[in-house]
């Protein structure tokens, strides 16, 4: 009897798909320890350009703009983390209420407006208010898109899990909160730090957005390697580029990692 | 929860609104201003600096219009968007006494036509846009701009176009010999041919990237300004700054004094010291343009005194871009939007 | 998109009941003021007068419109024609980003359907494979791509060092590259929704399409797709609609030559335009599509469900 899975060439196709996804990346990453200054031409292996992005004249520009990504990326995951959570709480163990399929909508609305737009109603958004933009401003558009990545692990999860045990709680005289606080919370975990780190990722992620509420003076990673590559791919930002290509990995295997941890228990 | 979320918004707020006393903002146009010299500044002034880049004049505008107008303190447009910042009440101005070193200012550029006596702008650099062209693509007479807007085989295709549409239909209206700002219909008619007809023959469009393409070899032929030109055969690109028989575009930049600065006095401090010549020079030495200063040729570097970009032949002519009235500049921009649907 | 989030007002426990009001109250905030009435204040800025060089004046008029769907000659004083310019860029947009999602898909299905059919241990390491591009840095991603196809890069290095090519491809700097990286770009953002709507696919349905003697591409055709049609349409929007508004695809790999809506959008707040009531008009127009779009989608599921 043949397979009822088997589909010839789908094998292929995958290696294929897998091929020209990593190929672009992994030249990279195997160029940025090219010894030659011309970016083409392999040199023999050398860690310059990584000594360069840490210490070289650009470094200064590189180490302000990593500090500013990173401190958005955790203020804005942290925040939208905890909008999401109640958000998720509120969609899968509050019943029926009024609106409650609008707030589905609501909560899903940034990932079906197109970035070009969000960016400049942003923009125009800030400017009528007065608000002089910089971090603030690109902190308040980052929290937005990064709550329905919040959201989806989240609610996931939540849903997975049998409300049985806050049910248990709260017959023995547990309030909603401490039901909440002490029975859920701790079997969600799993769900929230896979939300937090995939909003950590989307936000590290951005540029059209921050591109257009930054202000004077402010750049983050995306920008700023923007700001260099237009002039022209310098090897110093293929480093750059192979660096923040672990800080992915790292993040999608601890959330792996934590989903795994998560299915055990 | 909440104190966590008031203490990440707090010091979001705080580092947002990082403008205390020391501090310079400066917006500038990129790849022009070493770093030496504004670590130099900084340390003499006990200032911290920071810096952004913009790769057109119209650019600068437009981040100034969209909110930033009060977070910089000096920019860097070049002579025609002074004008223009002047007519949008975005520059502040000075009184000669406030800066030691006005006297230093070269004469020729003082009584300068968009800033009479220099109340609101010190002259920065000076140079051309033209071409360069790859000797070793192309060896036939490099003297028109018909290399760009009408290219021979050798060149077809491999053509990089500044990225703005002032400069590049500027250097269009000086091929076919029309005047700048012309709202003349047959004229305009015939530019939008031109550039149309050209663009088939362009690989891209980009300023940033001007010196790049010509270096790696993706373009053999591209728009440059003087001085990007010279580090581009610097850097060892085989390539020949042309000075075309139309003429070519000639203009100074300009540190100008920005409305509502948040530290004027630094700014005013900035700008003087830019007024000395020994770094005047380390700009021109960097940039490789001409300084608007007196007194820098000892500190020149010789290659820089001496390159042919910055010493056109005597009969080249050059003129400085006009700002447009707003009825004709909507055709222009209509040709721009044209020509890149 | 739809598929993880809980199917309608019914689902669900309700023991936290009384207090979803109060918890969704964060969400309509931020979401309320920072993106909704944003967008709202970019609709009115649509119906303004422009400024000369950026900004607005506050009287109303629909000149953008205008501008975008009429054509009154570089001159403005010939009788009003359809403007075919911007409706050309946003027809070519949506073509090329209908062609990306048709890609993505062509390579995306096979590839969630191998992985989604693996034994456990193996499947999550594949997954854990395709993740990974998912979330890499969409700019360097781009410029990844930049770097492998330009004149002097890698591959056209390689092709000539194997003989298949004599002079470089000239890929980079053209609607090719484009649509290459659009390609590029979202292929990961196809694959994730139709795993997980082939992960939930009951192969029972198989076997008895097997039991009635269909070979296996007539089961993939009439049973399996309309099966995993959810899976499907969501990865088919969520590559659809950010290629619609991509802005680093034309701009790194494009070489700024053409514009696509998105860099037409970008030129008119931060180019030599300055015209911000036309670009808001052309983003009110482009979220008009993607919501008709959105809705059709939702319209049909809706049917769908029902059935």
């Amino acid at each position: 009897m043949t397979d009822l899975r088997h589909f010839t060439g789908f094998r292929p196709l995958t290696v294929l798909c897998l091929f020209i996804l990593y190929a672009p990346l992994v030249i990279v990453a195997v160029y940025s320890f090219n010894e030659s200054t011309s970016i083409t031409r392999w040199g023999g292996f050398s860690l310059k350009w990584y000594v360069d992005v840490f210490t070289g004249p650009e470094a200064p520009k590189f180490r302000d703009a990593a500090i500013n990504s990173f401190t958005i990326a955790i203020g804005a995951a942290t925040c939208a983390t905890l909008i999401a959570t109640a958000a998720a709480v509120a969609m899968t163990r509050a019943g029926r209420f009024r609106g409650k399929l609008a707030s589905l909508a609501l909560i899903n609305l940034p990932l079906m407006v197109p970035e070009i737009v969000t960016a400049v109603a942003s923009l125009v958004f800030f400017i009528t208010i007065g608000l002089t933009t910089g971090l603030l401003t690109i902190f308040l558009a980052h929290v937005v898109f990064c709550i329905p990545f919040a959201y989806l692990p989240i609610s996931a999860r939540m849903q997975s899990v049998p409300d049985v045990y806050e049910q248990a709680a709260m017959d023995l005289y547990a309030t909603p909160w401490e039901a909440f606080r002490l029975i859920l919370l701790p079997l969600m975990a799993p769900g929230i730090l896979s939300g937090f780190l995939l909003a950590f990722i989307i936000s590290l992620d951005d540029f059209l957005i921050t591109n257009f509420v930054k202000g004077a003076g402010v750049e983050t990673l995306p920008t700023a390697i923007f700001g260099s590559v237009k002039q022209g791919i310098k090897p110093n930002i293929m480093a750059i580029s192979t660096l923040l290509l672990g800080v992915s990995v790292v993040c999608v295997t601890l959330s792996w990692l934590i989903g795994r941890a998560g299915q055990k228990r | 929860m909440k104190t966590l979320l008031t203490t990440s918004l707090l010091a979001l707020t705080l580092a947002g609104a990082a403008q205390a006393e020391g501090k310079l903002s400066i917006y500038h146009w990129f790849e022009y201003i070493p770093q030496e010299l504004l670590d130099k500044f900084a340390a003499e002034y006990d200032v911290e600096v920071t810096m952004d880049t913009f790769d057109s004049n119209e650019a600068l505008l437009a981040a100034l219009k969209a909110g930033r107008l009060g977070s910089y303190d000096v920019a860097v447009p070049g002579d025609y968007m002074v004008d223009i910042l002047k007519q949008e009440g975005m520059l502040d101005s000075f009184t000669p006494e406030e800066l030691p070193n006005h006297g230093n200012i070269e004469d020729r550029w003082l009584d300068v036509a968009f800033d009479p006596g220099r109340t609101s702008s010190i002259p920065y650099q000076w140079g051309s846009t033209s071409f360069a062209v790859n000797r070793e693509v192309y060896d036939g007479t490099a003297d028109s701009l018909g290399l760009i807007f009408a290219p021979p085989p050798e060149l077809a295709g491999k053509i990089n176009v500044l990225d703005t549409s002032g400069e590049t239909l500027t250097l269009a209206s000086l091929y076919l010999g029309i005047p700048q700002c012309s709202a003349d219909r047959a004229q305009l008619k015939a530019l939008n041919d031109l550039v149309m007809g050209a663009k088939a023959e362009w690989a891209s469009f980009g300023s940033d990237v001007a010196k790049d393409v010509l270096v790696s070899g993706d373009a053999a032929a591209g728009m440059i300004w003087s001085g990007f030109s010279a580090k581009a055969r610097a850097e060892g690109a085989p390539i020949e700054y042309v000075f075309p028989k139309e003429g070519m575009i000639v203009w100074m930049d300009n540190v100008v004094l920005l409305k509502d600065a948040p530290n004027r006095d630094n700014a005013l401090k900035f700008m003087n010291f830019l007024l000395e010549p020994e770094n005047a020079a380390a700009v021109t030495n960097y940039a490789q343009y001409s300084a608007g200063v007196k007194g820098v040729s000892e500190f020149l570097a010789p290659e820089v005194a001496n390159s042919p970009e910055s010493n056109p032949p005597s009969d080249v002519t050059g003129v400085f871009v006009q700002p447009c009235p707003q009825e004709v500049q909507v055709m222009y921009d209509a040709i721009w939007t044209n020509l890149k649907k | 998109m739809a598929g993880a989030a809980p199917q309608g007002a019914s689902a669900g426990s309700d023991i936290y009941r009384g207090n979803g009001p109060r918890l969704l109250l964060p969400v309509w905030l931020w979401v309320g003021i920072f993106l909704v009435a944003p967008v709202l204040i970019m609709a009115v800025y649509s119906v303004l007068t422009k400024e000369f060089r950026g900004g607005v004046i506050w009287d109303f008029t629909l000149a953008a419109y205008d501008q975008f769907f009429l054509d009154r000659g570089l001159f403005g004083d010939e009788p009003p024609r359809i403007e075919w310019t911007y409706i050309g860029i946003f027809w070519r947009s949506i073509w090329q980003a209908g062609l990306a999602t048709v890609l993505c898909l062509l390579i995306g299905f096979p590839t969630a359907w191998f992985i989604a059919t693996r034994p456990a241990r193996v499947r999550s390491v594949w997954l854990f494979l395709i993740t990974i591009p998912y979330w890499v840095n969409l700019l360097i991603r781009t410029v990844s791509m930049k770097f492998l196809i330009r004149d002097t890069g890698p591959l056209n290095e390689f092709l000539l060092w194997a003989g298949i090519i004599d002079t470089p491809l000239a890929l980079v700097n053209t609607n090719f590259a484009v649509q290459l990286g659009l390609f590029y770009s979202y292929l990961p953002f196809m694959v994730l929704p139709i795993y997980a709507a082939v992960e939930r696919y009951d192969f029972s349905l198989s076997e008895a399409a097997a039991d009635l003697y269909a070979d296996s591409w007539t089961t993939l055709r009439l049973i399996i797709l309309p099966v995993v049609k959810p899976g499907i349409v969501a990865g088919c929007i969520l590559v659809f609609v950010p290629s619609l508004g991509a802005f680093l695809a034309p701009e790194l790999l494009g070489g700024a030559k053409t514009f696509m809506i998105g860099s037409l959008i970008e030129e008119q707040f931060k180019g030599a335009a300055g015209n911000w009531p036309f670009g808001a008009a052309a983003s009110m127009i482009l979220l008009s599509i993607v919501m008709a779009v959105l809705l059709l989608h939702a319209r049909a599921q809706t049917k769908g469900d029902r059935t």
